[in-house]
């Protein structure tokens, strides 16, 4: 039960923790964040940085869907122009990758307020078909611009390396990418408390009385596509050294439609939301698949027909979020939280 | 001393005169308030001023600088507030956002101070919730809403926080579309009050459009009427009132047989 919660200043009412509760419940997550690699198999570790992958890029998209209001089916394409930049760099250089992934998130971030340009005109649905436009010339860039990319067969990376140390397995990409997924979010939620952010909300619920307040349409829906992109490109960067190979496949439209679903599942307009949607979004199917080889010893057949069932029940856990919990996971997050806030009593 | 002056104003919408030829000043210090019939372009008006439509002719000035070119954002920035007739506030953020996003074009922080949220960024936050709990929050009297969605609030508190949300944008001349339109009466008179506080203790001038008479007449210094999209009358609340032609457009001209041959003409058309 939360009680005792008054404030003397304005900083301490405006912290992101507000409570000792929270800094502390905050600092155990951090703490077995840090420790998780430590204990974790294989499998786990590996899944673990495709979560942390999964969460920037959702984020990304979150600032741009969610909160700004301009539905993008481009994510996979600029994620996409971070994992070339990141794998031509390595090819071609031998910068540390700090700074490789600075470039991609920039580059893509500059391709990306030229794909948003159109936004000051178009809205909803035309956007996402003139960001899906924006994709499908990425996708053939990447494959026609084979002097710099590599054609279908894509590039081959060399590992990251840091001061001469080199993140060659999954245990020291985890170090590169779990620090970077928490300062990115904390960096998101940030922003949200100033002035940008919520000009970003404003133009969401009122672009027109937005205008009037103030806040200059065309750079603020740019901003957007900017900062959503550059999301977008280091998450990217981070896949392409992950897997160490990038080809036109690693960033197909569905992957778009991934992380579109994510942060509708998650919660659209919360960072929270986005960091759920990715998590619930990239370890669904894997426990699908987990209880699939659960269930085979019991019943043989079970991969024959679990494998094409995986898309149904996916497709149907996400059209019941549609319908049973529109706000997403972090609705039902803050549902429970407020269940523990009185409790023991009831609301 | 005018702080505002509309010069020949025309603006229309496809074959439709929604204003025709409107020239009308607002004085400085002033209360001054927009009346006239459902229809009349009061609401065009605004949009005129705000930004939000360009008149075809005329222009309009601001402490006699022409901004009949300017866009919304710069009019904001030179202290144009207004508030809107069917609220436009939004809906996903807290009161306290919602205020605090009035003060935009008063704000510098960029997108790096942001993403950061330390020293300046941080400062900034700070000083400018200071000045909204100080000079606003407790002001209108809206202290025990600040965290609430305005979604939920009831109607004549969300007209409360948009007016607040107008403050915050640091007005000169602040305008307010239907300010008091479907409150009750105790609601009534706590905007009036506010509102003359507005232009006493805080020395802003006020443009408003309203319906409510009782209102209009107690607390304007100036009154300008449209019919039909054109300025039909101004000046002092009991000089309008007495003025014939704005009796006429509100009730009709009184006459017996007129009102008798148009009930006829519209008993034939039925």
């Amino acid at each position: 039960m939360r009680i005792g919660d008054a404030k003397q200043s304005y900083a301490a009412d405006e912290a992101l923790w507000t409570s000792t509760t929270q800094q502390v419940w905050f600092g155990l997550l951090l703490l077995s964040l840090l420790l998780f690699p430590f204990f974790a198999s294989p499998y786990l570790l590996y899944l673990a940085c495709l979560v942390g992958i999964a969460v920037i890029s959702a984020t990304g998209l979150n600032i741009l869907t969610g909160f700004t209001g301009l539905i993008s089916l481009g994510q996979a394409g600029f994620m996409g122009v971070g994992g070339y930049t990141v794998a031509w760099l390595s090819l071609h250089t031998s910068l540390p990758f700090p700074i490789a992934l600075l470039a991609a998130g920039l580059l893509s971030a500059a391709i990306g307020m030229v794909i948003g340009l159109p936004s000051l005109r178009i809205k909803g649905l035309y956007l996402a078909i003139a960001t899906l436009a924006a994709s499908v010339f990425l996708h053939f860039v990447f494959v026609e611009w084979a002097s710099v990319t590599g054609g279908m067969a894509g590039l081959s990376l060399r590992s990251a390396q840091l001061f001469g140390l080199t993140f060659h397995n999954d245990f020291r990409m985890y170090f590169m990418i779990m620090p970077l997924a928490v300062l990115m979010l904390l960096a998101a939620r940030n922003i949200f408390r100033t002035r940008i952010g919520r000009a970003f909300i404003a133009i969401r619920d009122r672009d027109i009385s937005a205008e009037i307040l103030g806040i200059p349409l065309l750079r603020y829906k740019l901003l957007s596509f900017a900062l959503s992109s550059f999301y977008a490109g280091v998450a990217g960067g981070l896949f392409a050294y992950f897997y160490r190979v990038v080809t036109p496949e690693s960033f197909p439209l569905s992957m778009s439609i991934f992380y579109l679903a994510a942060i509708i599942v998650g919660g659209m307009g919360s960072i929270l939301g986005g960091v759920l949607g990715a998590i619930f979004m990239t370890l669904v199917p894997e426990g699908l698949k987990l209880l699939t080889t659960a269930i085979t010893p019991i019943y043989p057949q079970a991969p024959v027909f679990m494998s094409p069932l995986l898309g149904v029940v996916f497709g149907v856990l996400i059209v019941g979020f549609l319908i049973f919990e529109p706000n997403g996971l972090a609705e039902v997050w803050r549902r429970i939280r407020r269940f523990f806030h009185l409790w023991p009593f009831r609301t | 001393m005018k702080i505002l002056e509309a010069v020949n104003v025309h603006l229309s919408f496809g074959g439709v005169a929604a204003l025709r030829d409107i020239s009308f000043s607002v004085p400085e210090d002033s209360i001054t308030t927009v009346i006239g019939p459902n229809g009349a372009g009061k609401t065009s008006l605004f949009n005129c001023i705000s930004g939000f439509y360009r008149p075809q002719q005329g222009s309009i000035f601001f402490r006699g600088q022409d901004i009949s070119r300017l866009k919304p954002p710069a009019r904001a920035a030179l202290g144009l507030a207004r508030t809107f007739q069917n609220i436009a506030l939004f809906r996903g953020m807290t009161v306290l956002d919602n205020i605090k996003l009035g003060a935009h074009v008063h704000t510098k922080t960029g997108l790096l101070g942001a993403l950061a949220y330390l020293g300046p960024a941080r400062r900034e936050e700070m000083a400018l919730r200071e000045e909204v709990e100080r000079r606003i929050i407790d002001f209108l009297e809206i202290d025990h809403i600040r965290r609430q969605p305005v979604a939920s609030l009831p109607y004549g508190l969300q007209k409360r926080v948009e007016l607040a949300r107008a403050l915050a944008m640091r007005p000169q001349l602040l305008m307010l579309d239907e300010p008091v339109a479907g409150m009750n009466r105790e609601e009534k008179e706590d905007m009036a009050r506010f509102i003359l506080d507005i232009k006493e203790e805080w020395g802003v001038t006020v443009l408003m459009v309203e319906h409510d008479m009782s209102m209009v007449m107690d607390i304007s210094d100036h009154v300008v009427v449209l019919n039909f999209g054109q300025v039909i009358a101004s000046g002092l609340p009991q000089e309008v009132q007495k003025n014939p032609a704005v009796i006429e457009a509100y009730l009709g001209d009184g006459d017996i047989a007129t009102l008798r041959r148009r009930l006829n003409a519209n008993t034939e058309a039925a």
